[in-house]
């Protein structure tokens, strides 16, 4: 048996490399998906944060992996503004601080560390599954990556599983009519459009599985 | 390397044009205000005033002259203007909130989206860690934004600059922090709005217009970030747009038969004044046959959606303070009188 390599510092700054980069490559998708329900600039707000996380954390060193996240949240409420610089840096602020100071964690520390950036985000943005929000990408996420470590899963499966349940959820946001955030403000015209949040967020987690999968 | 403008604005670099508007901003008025690039805030000339209650507000750019070219005499203390359409963060906020603290007490006066929202939340939770007494008050105008269960909740509009203006002259005057948020509140109860569009907007960092709106059409409900509206309909006379606007404001203000009121005549950044005095004309006729006497007004682009054509009009039913208040002297970039 392959004993699993632990979690650790390299892990978070790969995850915000990897977030940056594929914002980046799709910047353009996001701005346009908000576009049709908003205002159009979420690729580019999302862009800035993270660009300013990996600046943030290229200055740190020697910081834990809680530490980084933390510090990164931090750095995305800072840079972001409008909802999902709150709301992410929320996140990444309550997983950060379920690991504390320890130097490595594991997989099921790792379902600790996004069920408690989950709870923020629903707590801070009132919102609940079928709101058409970030919500209906992370929750399912949540879920599987709980479920399929629990069941022993090699974490880089189970991730690409929770990464699958999260472009699901995000592609379920399309029939729905927003209730939470600016899109709510079209009433039904916000149904037929996928949620920009909600595919940020499958973005963010498929790069999550893309750092600790190829960490060596 | 000089950037290739492919839109028909005024840039130098899209990612720059909030920073240099507002240094513009501080060269045009140093006798009011200055610009404090560091934080990204604008801040009264003299400020912190001791004893003053201080009034801060912000939000995304986009909406000139809201929030710096209220920054002065009688109306703003601070603001903090976030990127395009794109709150500001707590940050600018905090820093906003220290720069002006008298002692008195700092009031957010914050529009209802959710990033405005939490973003403030967030501040005023510091300002208050480092003892500064904070009131927070959430104006949400917007009648075209009918069900706020299933909503972010009606947004923050109009109201936004008569509560500036009424509750700064209040803050302006002496009163103390319990008095000058109840003039906010108060402002904000008896205040409804109601917006319509002519065209899209252009944000300067995507050089695209947010939506398409074909020539002929008009969006009713919209608010001030180009997002469409509620309905799209064939456009029709001046006569029948203002209908429908004092309509959906009317019913939902409930206004008792001989009410005073003030009304605001708001241009979105893309319609003249030729138009907008004739949309005010419309409004002043058909709220007296209402039965409402319509006493004070304001008519101009003060709260816009970039260079949107289009039109909102906000009815404030006022007392005999409010009215003193209204008139009392203003001096900011954008409002003068009196002083």
């Amino acid at each position: 048996m392959i004993t699993e390599r632990d979690l650790d510092a390299a892990t978070v700054s790969n995850w915000m490399r990897e977030i940056e980069s594929v914002i980046r490559a799709e910047r353009d998708h996001l701005v346009q998906l908000d576009a049709a329900i908003g205002d159009g600039d979420h690729g580019t707000n999302m862009l800035r944060g993270f660009e300013a996380v990996v600046q943030a954390l290229g200055a740190d060193s020697g910081s834990p992996p809680g530490r980084l996240l933390v510090l990164a949240g931090r750095t995305l409420v800072s840079s972001v503004g409008g909802a999902s610089g709150p709301l992410w840096g929320s996140a990444l602020r309550s997983g950060g601080r379920v690991l504390g100071d320890q130097a490595t964690f594991e997989g099921q520390e790792l379902v600790e560390v996004l069920a408690a950036a989950l709870a923020s985000v629903k707590d801070l943005g009132a919102a609940s599954p079928g709101d058409k929000t970030m919500v209906d990408a992370l929750e399912p996420a949540v879920d599987t990556l709980r479920e399929r470590v629990a069941a022993g899963a090699p974490l880089a499966d189970a991730l690409d599983e929770a990464c699958a349940a999260a472009e699901a959820g995000g592609r379920a946001t399309i029939p729905m009519q927003a209730r939470k955030g600016r899109a709510s403000y079209l009433g039904e015209r916000s149904i037929g459009h996928q949620d920009p949040g909600a595919t940020s967020t499958g973005l963010i987690l498929r790069a999550l599985q893309r750092a600790v999968a190829t960490g060596s | 390397m000089a950037v290739e403008t492919k839109v028909r604005k005024f840039l130098n670099d899209p990612a720059l044009v909030v920073k240099e508007s507002l240094a513009g901003l501080a060269a045009a008025h140093p006798d009011l205000l200055r610009y404090d690039a560091q934080q990204q805030i604008v801040v009264r000339k003299g400020a912190p005033k001791p004893g003053k209650v201080a009034l801060v507000s912000g939000g995304g750019s986009g909406h000139e002259p809201l929030h710096g070219g209220f920054v002065g005499l009688g109306m703003l203390d601070a603001a903090c203007p976030g990127e395009v359409f794109t709150s500001p963060v707590p940050d600018q906020m905090l820093a906003a909130t220290k720069a002006v603290d008298g002692g008195a007490g700092v009031i957010h006066i914050v529009k209802n989206y959710t990033g405005d929202v939490l973003n403030f939340k967030m501040a005023a939770e510091e300002a208050a860690d480092a003892g500064i007494k904070v009131e927070a008050v959430v104006i949400d105008d917007d009648v075209a934004v009918q069900d706020s269960l299933y909503t972010a909740g009606r947004r923050g509009v109009g109201a936004t600059v008569l509560a500036e203006k009424i509750a700064g002259a209040a803050a302006e005057r002496g009163d103390a922090l319990a008095q000058v948020t109840g003039f906010v509140k108060r402002v904000n109860e008896r205040s409804r709005s109601f917006g319509v569009a002519l065209s899209s907007c252009i944000p300067p960092a995507s050089g695209k217009a947010i939506f398409d709106l074909p020539e002929g059409q008009i969006e009713l409900g919209i608010g001030i970030h180009g997002e469409p509206g509620r309905r799209r309909t064939t456009l029709g006379s001046a006569s029948e747009v203002v209908d429908v606007m004092v309509e959906a404001v009317l019913s939902d203000l409930k206004l008792s038969r001989g009410a005073k009121v003030l009304v605001f005549l708001n241009g979105m950044g893309g319609t003249p004044l030729l138009e907008l005095y004739l949309l005010y004309g419309e409004a002043d006729r058909k709220l007296r046959a209402a039965g409402v006497e319509p006493v004070r007004n304001l008519v101009g682009s003060y709260i816009t959606s970039l260079e949107m054509a289009g039109a909102s009009l906000t009815v404030l039913e006022l007392d005999d303070e409010m009215t003193g208040l209204w008139d009392a002297p203003v001096h900011t970039p954008a409002l003068r009188w009196r002083a």
